[in-house]
């Protein structure tokens, strides 16, 4: 099925790699118009689309190897760009700390307009109440008394996944590595829920934080249900990350690093699994997505129109949902190439090929062509 | 660029830094600025003076916690700051301080 965006709406694709950011533009999902590089030869390891307050902004972390990191944003897809004066994240004086990469930009739910998180490197996560153009540093995690104890996944030490409860104050933080970080009070304090989330390359391979999630990500339609991908394992908890289980039978493999859940659906959730850690590659070389409908209790293999031999990973930002009906699904891999379902993961599409690594997937249905 | 140091008594050749073009756009075009200095400065507070006017260009050069980005060198008079005594070597008014970036990266 095809669904076309309304005469007002387009459907937006940004795609961060590593050497700059491309944006693609579609009015149905299936034929796409690019633009870009922007950010030339910076990577682009996060993105935000905030559509709320009727104006879609752009939100980018840009980080050059030479010039180091920063976040820009546009409010006009793409054709200009606004970069902070002081940068919108700045470390404070008094940790000591520098800012080295932005791995989560995550726009708050409507009801809260102008407030946008953000998760850094080195492990840390940020607060905007201006729609993304000046962070505050969340205290509560930043003076967490784990954190001499958390370490740094390969690429980077980072808080790397904000889930944010749209109807109250609470707030899932994962983070490579320590494991999922839950706050009840908007962020003021934080503890860990990792139980039942195997840490199986520590000497005690249960332990209370360490665990090396990947990502998580929040069911639209289940409150207290969130699902994991970790360095081996898939997760689901229904208790609001106090205890977790696996869901991973039915999967060709436990190893990956995407999460993808439904806009609106309860039970519906996308990982795409890699053979394992010491070879990530999709198993056999044959690139594939997998939904479930009901909460990880089965999964669907979902390859129509992804080519026959990949040996790319994608990372864990590299793929995102859209909000349409039915919902768009978006990736992209490390070796270039960006696809897109209009069908919920039925088919793909290939949107883009030979660009750098893909590092960051995002995509929203906006108003305006 | 204002002065670094202070007041000026009597005239003093400037101290010129040189921007590879990649960051000239942040200096509103400029390849070179010129900071009228009194006596020497330390290349931290030559900084500190470009960040001043140039609030991007310098985080371009420097984190937040005033350490010079890993790939980004800074010469005065040819010598890398690094060899001589880092964001505390000095620099006097007529001296050249130049910005390249490192050859790195894939």
């Amino acid at each position: 099925m095809v669904r076309m965006a309304t005469a007002s709406e387009t459907f937006v694709l940004a795609i961060g790699t590593k050497k700059g950011l491309w944006l693609a533009t579609s009015p149905d999902r299936q034929d796409w118009s690019l633009t870009g590089p922007h950010f030339l030869m910076a990577e682009i390891p996060s993105i935000g689309i905030d559509t709320r307050e009727g104006r879609t902004r752009i939100l980018v972390g840009v980080r050059s190897p030479h010039w180091g990191p920063t976040v820009a944003h546009s409010d006009d897809l793409g054709a200009t760009w606004t970069e902070p004066e002081q940068g919108a994240i700045r470390f404070p004086a008094d940790t000591g700390a520098a800012l080295e990469r932005v791995w989560q930009i995550y726009p708050d739910a409507g009801s809260r307009p102008g407030v946008v998180w953000a998760g850094a490197e080195p492990i840390s996560v940020w607060k905007s109440t201006d729609g993304g153009e000046h962070f505050e540093l969340n205290r509560g995690l930043w003076d967490h008394p784990h954190r001499s104890e958390w370490g740094a996944g390969y690429g980077g030490a980072a808080a790397h996944s904000i889930v944010v409860d749209p109807a109250g104050e609470t707030v899932h933080v994962a983070m490579s590595t320590g494991g999922v970080y839950r706050s009840l009070d908007a962020g003021a304090s934080w503890e860990p829920r990792n139980k039942g989330i195997s840490a199986y390359f520590m000497p005690d391979p249960n332990p209370e934080f360490g665990q090396c999630v990947h990502k998580i990500a929040a069911d639209a339609g289940a409150a207290g249900r969130l699902y994991a991908q970790n360095h081996h394992g898939v997760y689901r908890t229904d208790d609001n990350a106090d205890t977790w289980k696996s869901i991973a039978e039915g999967l060709p493999a436990d190893f990956g690093f995407v999460m993808l859940t439904h806009p609106r659906r309860e039970g519906t959730a996308w990982v795409v699994p890699l053979k394992a850690d010491g070879e990530r590659i999709p198993p056999d070389g044959k690139l594939a997505v997998h939904r479930t409908d009901d909460a990880g209790n089965t999964w669907k293999h979902l390859s129509a129109g992804l080519p026959d031999h990949e040996y790319n990973s994608v990372l864990r930002d590299a793929a995102s949902v859209d909000t349409a009906e039915p919902a768009g699904v978006y990736f992209g891999t490390r070796g270039g190439t960006v696809y897109a379902s209009a069908d919920e993961g039925e088919t793909f599409r290939e949107v883009a090929s030979h660009l750098p690594d893909v590092l960051c997937v995002r995509a929203a249905v906006v108003a305006g062509a | 660029m204002s002065c670094v140091s202070g007041r000026q008594w009597w005239p003093v050749p400037d101290i010129v830094l040189l921007l590879p073009s990649v960051l000239q756009p942040l200096a509103g075009g400029q390849s070179v600025l010129t900071a009228p200095a009194d006596g020497p400065v330390t290349v931290a507070s030559l900084l500190d003076a470009v960040a001043a006017e140039y609030a991007v260009l310098g985080r371009r050069l420097r984190d937040e916690t005033g350490s010079l980005r890993r790939f980004v060198n800074i010469y005065v008079d040819g010598n890398e700051v690094r060899r001589l005594q880092g964001m505390e070597t000095q620099v006097s008014p007529g001296q050249e301080v130049l910005v390249i970036q490192s050859v790195a990266g894939g």
